[in-house]
Formats: structure tokens, C-alpha cells, sequence
């Protein structure tokens, strides 16, 4: 009786070890580490009066994007990525009237606009941050960042990287449904 | 004659200056900050030693040439300029970017795995060792002196043979 107990007692390290070992695993493989957990979900939008991209003597501030949902997206000419989800910006504010909020990171103003020229223009607003402080209220660390906000301007879920049809599906949709976006009620007029 | 040896050995004086002061000029960081004290540019150099760069894994602020990180430290510096206290900085980082910035985590519901996890491993080993060293310890029952007896009997045996 007592050896058959020394026996499983035997296997005590091992599990140890292999529950360790799972541990581990799903900690290293489901965890991107170069993704950081937003600091400031559910927070406030910082405040903000920065001149526009389109008109530089217009301050573009917090009360512009107040009482309404927006996504709020980070882009530059510079960054490659922010190319590549450009077409999905697009989509979302025809399809659904999403309203999209520029914010120009650390870009040249004249290369912002022609850009807009050539690929298309999704945005509501630009707001022309050249020196990234605005960027760095936000906890912005590279290009494209999207942060969606409810009507209180809160921020609801940031994305670090592109937004793509899957982030419109599996994030972005399904907060959009618990907001009433789509309610026909609430739903602004595209045109 | 003489004017042209004169003239030689400034330029030598020149030239020596000059390459001695290259490798310094190559090895200086790329910002320059206008602290009022050294006291303000010995903070700053310290601060942004505590600070991760958000954008990369395993470098501080100060070892990092990322955009990102040029531009916290511009902002560090603006605050130490402005003389905020380390409390103030580290909310400023922290607000912003997150635990992930700090290299020194703080002591939460969220994350006293890591701070006494640890010490748990260690006490489930000692403890899991002290259980074996005891059975080790433990006098022997009847069976196994038996066996034992035996085993020293057939040795000893062995041993006379020889």
C-alpha cells in the first residue's frame, strides 16, 4: 500500500513540470508581446486643439468629434500598412456611414494630400498632429492605431495595426451592434 | 623656411585636435537638450534609463534609436525641465503606454503571480523536499529489516567465501 503511494508520489515533479510547461506554451504563443494592452480604454479621448490637414488655420478640437461615434485612425504616408487598410476605410464609410477621424502622425502636410488625391478620401476629418504629441497622449507607438469612440468620446477598443475585414467582423461590428449604430433610428445619413 | 615649419606643426596641432574629438562627435547621442543644471541633465539621463521603449521588446529609452523613442525622450526632457517629480513622470509614461513601459511592475491584483510566484515555487519545493528527506529518515519497519538482514546475511556469506 504504502509503495504503490511512494509511486504516484514519483509523479509529482513531472506534473509540476507539464503544468508549467502549458503555462508557459499558451502564455508564449497567444500573446503577441509587440501588441501593448491599451493604457487608456475606457478613458476619455485626450484633449486636443491641433490645426486640420486640409484648412491649417482651422483648429480642429474635441468638440468636432463630440456626440457622435467615430473611429478615430492613426495613419502616415510613411507607413505601408496604413496603405493597405485604406481600401477597408473606404468600404466601412460607404457601406456603413461609419464616420472615420484622420489623424496625420508625424507626415508632411503636402504629402498627406496628395495621398488623399490619389487613393481616396474616408475621412470626416483630418487633424495634423507633425510632431506626434498628440499621438503620444493617446499611446500611439507606430502606424496604423485605430481607437473606436462612443458618443462620449470614450474609447471603447484600440487596434494596433490595420483594420481589415476580420476586425470589422469579430471587433468593430459586433461593438457597433451594442452602441445601436445600426438601428435605423440612430443611423446617420451617409450622403 | 622657418614660417613653413611653424605653419606645419599648427596644422599638425589642428589635425590631432581634430581626429581626437571625431570619435566623440560620432558617439554622442543625437539629442541635445538644453538643461538649465546638471542636476536636471543627470535626472533625464536616469529616467530614461527606467523607461522600455513601447515599440521595442527589450531596450530602454535611452538605448533605443526607434522614432517612438526619440520622441518620449523629448518629452521626458520637457518635463524635467519643467521640474515635475519622478511620480509625475512615471504617471505621464504610465497613463499613456501602460505597465509595459515600466520595468519595475507594481505590486497588483493583476499581477502578484509575478511578484509571489516565486516565492510559492520555492516553498512547494521545500516542501515537496522536506516529504522526501523524511521518508528517507523514517525507521525502518519489521518487513523491511527483514530484507535487510537478508541482504547483509547473503554479503557476509560472500564475504567468508573469499
Amino acid at each position: 500500500m504504502a509503495s504503490t503511494m511512494n509511486r504516484w508520489r514519483m509523479f509529482i515533479p513531472l506534473c509540476g513540470f507539464l503544468l508549467l510547461a502549458v503555462i508557459l506554451l499558451l502564455g508564449f504563443s497567444f500573446n503577441d508581446p509587440h501588441i501593448l494592452p491599451s493604457a487608456l480604454l475606457k478613458k476619455s479621448m485626450p484633449a486636443f486643439s491641433l490645426p486640420g490637414l486640409k484648412d491649417s488655420n482651422r483648429l480642429v478640437t474635441n468638440e468636432d468629434i463630440k456626440g457622435r461615434i467615430v473611429l478615430v485612425n492613426v495613419w502616415a504616408t510613411w507607413c505601408p500598412t496604413c496603405k493597405a487598410e485604406h481600401a477597408e476605410l473606404l468600404r466601412l464609410k460607404k457601406k456603413y456611414g461609419l464616420e472615420i477621424v484622420g489623424i496625420v502622425y508625424k507626415d508632411k502636410r503636402d504629402k498627406a494630400l496628395s495621398w488623399l488625391e490619389a487613393y481616396g478620401d474616408p475621412y470626416s476629418v483630418n487633424i495634423f498632429d507633425s510632431d506626434g504629441r498628440l499621438g503620444i497622449d493617446l499611446g500611439v507607438y507606430g502606424a496604423p492605431e485605430s481607437f473606436l469612440l462612443d458618443a462620449e468620446s470614450t474609447i471603447l477598443y484600440k487596434r494596433v495595426g490595420d483594420i481589415n475585414s476580420r476586425i470589422w467582423r469579430d471587433e468593430l461590428e459586433p461593438r457597433l451592434k451594442t452602441l445601436k449604430f445600426f438601428d435605423p433610428d440612430s443611423v446617420v445619413d451617409p450622403s | 623656411m622657418i614660417m613653413f615649419s611653424y605653419n606645419r606643426e599648427i596644422m599638425l596641432k589642428f589635425l590631432v585636435v581634430v581626429m581626437m574629438s571625431l570619435p566623440i562627435a560620432a558617439g554622442e547621442v543625437i539629442d541635445v537638450f538644453d538643461f538649465a543644471t546638471e542636476a536636471q541633465e543627470k535626472r533625464y539621463q536616469s529616467l530614461i534609463a527606467i523607461f522600455r521603449c513601447p515599440k521595442c521588446l527589450n531596450t530602454n529609452l535611452a538605448g533605443s534609436d526607434g522614432p517612438i523613442a526619440a520622441d518620449l525622450r523629448r518629452e521626458v526632457s520637457r518635463m524635467v525641465m519643467e521640474d515635475l517629480s519622478d511620480e509625475q513622470i512615471t504617471e505621464f509614461m504610465q497613463s499613456r503606454y501602460g505597465d509595459f513601459v515600466l520595468y519595475d511592475p507594481p505590486f497588483r491584483m493583476d499581477t502578484w503571480v509575478l511578484w509571489l510566484g516565486p516565492l510559492l515555487v520555492l516553498l512547494l519545493g521545500s516542501y515537496f523536499l522536506r516529504g522526501l528527506q523524511r521518508s528517507a529518515a523514517r525507521a525502518m519497519n519489521d518487513e523491511e529489516r527483514a530484507d535487510l538482514e537478508k541482504l547483509l546475511g547473503e554479503r557476509d556469506a560472500s564475504n567468508d567465501q573469499d
